[in-house]
């Protein structure tokens, strides 16, 4: 049991960080360009196919992952100067009209490049084995590598948003654009690699997801729900309460799909709670914000300056 | 106003003549059609309430469809076939989500109330899916239809006159709504929060009773929906339906009477178009979207008429 718990708490953690590549790109958009993104799912599935096929063609998974994140890098740059540009003037509907339109155009491009079907992927062959955990249990080690590559690019995160110019740049465009145009700052650019940067972000994430959860068309958009509600719990514009977010809700989630099932069957029948305990679950995330948002409808880390 | 008048008249006129002449000519499967877009359009009218009027921007709104079509779908498994009651159940069981659901999420606003309505009617979805014995993942088919008496719903054109009716009593009330005290109080509070406080009213309230309104209209479009299609699957509560209401809403133009009727007609039967010219028509459609959005932003309605003083 113990060992079982442990091994669904690493399989929340992993969860949480793909939610947090998601959230962090997602958050520091909305933060700086006041833009809500709903096609930041489609450069998640965009990550996730461009590497598939990369691989494929190059046959090496280093040079894929290296030619998936670029590829992801330049459409999000196209996406923003085409689609995006027009819109920072504009209010929140548009935005979401705008790239809800963007959504159904990738989902469609896809399925005409590689098919509706479901594409296999697979990770490296130097991450299929398994680690022992001191448990005495074994963990994949390509889940464990996600966790890594997770703490890695928080740790990253941290440093250029706090110790760098560009994050001087980000945090102060934030706070205040026409304070940090009027100082002189190419805005437009600032808010080109920022949104580039975000993309490729949702670009691992996508691509660290295929081979574990499906590549295909819409894979994107059951994660961006989710990743709505990190970021709802964790305040928008905050780095921080996206990864806090993000790991409550990835070990919410996971625990809750493992462990209410079988919890519920100790207090209600066991056939009640084979139909309860599912339906519990898939709906948890949602109570929890909902909780967290009749407390502090700000979320848990309001984004300083607004 | 003549004009408005004139042109409901003459909308209103080719509707009903519609059926007899499609039949005529070999083509029930327009009479579908034409009630699929009916049954949408109201959906689009009642967000339009919230939406157009009250400045919400509910992404969840197909959330009413579904639960107003599980309403059919649930009694008629457990053996009630009664119309009437189906209806009543809809609305009423539409206006309770819509309350838990409008309690939560009016007291943010802008972006997170975007993100949250969309949340919550995600979280109904799995719902749906999660719940095997009304079909889950496969959906539901109803066993009958529902009885209203009067009415033959499984006859296309008596149905057909039945959504129309509702449709027009969704336009009318909706238009009495927002030109009542209560929609001028709606309406001060999108335009300016801040004034509308000062004056002493709290939009809370205000905004909470029109998004439980326009739940109860939406349940009544899914349970006609559910209906029309004879098959019920947590599809319908996705976020691409509650996008398509939405569109509607924008394309017909958002804050006046006619709108979100001509956008439902516009959207739909331009769907219809392209995707019997190409099985990818979502890859025409998004981008037709953007630009819609980008260049064209009164919508249909306000090509037609000068918009509202």
């Amino acid at each position: 049991m113990a060992s079982l718990l442990f091994e669904q708490l690493l399989n929340g953690l992993q969860f949480g960080v793909m939610l947090f590549l998601m959230a962090a790109g997602l958050t520091l958009v909305f933060g700086i360009m006041n833009l809500i993104n709903l096609a930041h799912g489609s450069l998640y599935m965009v990550g996730a196919y461009l590497t598939v096929a990369a691989t494929q063609w190059t046959g090496s998974y280093v040079a894929g992952v290296a030619l998936g994140l670029a590829g992801t890098l330049v459409v999000g740059m196209l996406v923003e100067v085409i689609a995006l540009r027009p819109l920072y003037e504009r209010d929140h509907l548009d935005q979401v009209l705008v790239t809800f339109g963007l959504i159904l155009f990738f989902n469609e491009l896809v399925a005409i490049i590689w098919g509706r079907a479901a594409l296999f992927a697979s990770g490296p062959s130097w991450l299929s084995g398994h680690i022992d955990l001191f448990t005495g249990s074994r963990y994949p080690m390509y889940r464990a590598a996600i966790i890594v590559v997770g703490i890695v690019v928080a740790l990253a995160l941290w440093y250029v948003v706090t110790r760098t110019r560009l994050g001087m740049l980000i945090r102060a465009g934030a706070t205040n654009r026409t304070m940090v145009a009027a100082l002189g700052v190419n805005i437009r650019l600032l808010y080109t690699v920022v949104f580039g940067f975000g993309a490729a972000l949702a670009g691992l994430a996508g691509l660290l997801a295929g081979p574990i959860y499906n590549v295909q068309p819409g894979m994107g958009e059951l994660i961006l729900i989710q990743v709505f509600v990190v970021i709802v719990i964790g305040g928008i514009g905050s780095v921080r309460g996206a990864l806090v977010g993000a790991v409550i809700i990835g070990i919410v989630d996971t625990l809750g799909r493992a462990f209410l099932k079988p919890l519920l069957g100790t207090l209600i029948s066991p056939p009640a709670a084979e139909s309860a305990g599912p339906a519990l679950a898939s709906m948890l995330i949602y109570l929890l914000m909902a909780l967290v948002l009749t407390f502090r409808p700000q979320g848990l880390f309001p984004a300083r300056g607004g | 106003m003549r004009s408005r008048i004139l042109g409901w008249t003459i909308g209103v006129a080719l509707l009903i003549v519609l059926p007899p002449v499609l039949l005529a000519l070999g083509q029930p499967f327009y009479v579908d059609l034409v009630r699929r877009i009916m049954i949408l359009a109201i959906a689009a009218v009642s967000l339009n309430l919230i939406l157009g009027y009250g400045g919400m921007v509910s992404f969840g709104h197909a959330a009413y469809i579904g639960i107003g079509a599980y309403a059919v779908g649930i009694l008629g498994f457990y053996g009630f076939f009664n119309g009437w009651l189906h209806f009543a159940v809809a609305m009423l069981a539409s206006a309770l989500v819509a309350l838990a659901i409008g309690a939560v999420s009016i007291r943010t606003n802008g972006i997170y109330f975007i993100m949250i309505t969309l949340a919550f009617t995600q979280m109904l979805y799995y719902l749906g899916i999660s719940v095997a014995e009304f079909g889950g993942d496969d959906g539901m088919r109803l066993k009958r239809r529902s009885e209203l008496g009067l009415v033959d719903v499984n006859d296309p054109v008596q149905f057909y006159y039945l959504v129309l009716a509702l449709m027009l009593i969704a336009v009318v009330l909706t238009h009495r709504i927002v030109n009542s005290r209560f929609g001028l109080v709606l309406r001060a509070t999108k335009s300016n929060e801040a004034r509308s406080r000062a004056i002493g009213f709290s939009p809370y309230p205000y905004r909470l009773t029109a998004f439980v309104v326009a739940g109860a209209m939406c349940g009544l479009a899914g349970a006609l929906y559910g209906n029309h299609t004879n098959y019920i699957t947590p599809g319908l509560m996705s976020w691409q339906q509650s996008g398509d209401i939405m569109f509607m809403v924008i394309l017909g133009g958002m804050a006046s009477t006619a709108g979100p009727v001509l956008g439902a007609f516009a959207l739909l039967l331009f769907e219809d178009f392209l995707s019997g010219w190409t099985q990818h028509w979502q890859v025409i459609l998004g981008p037709l979207l953007i630009l819609s959005v980008i260049f064209f932003r009164r919508g249909l309605a306000g090509i037609l008429y000068k918009p509202d003083a």
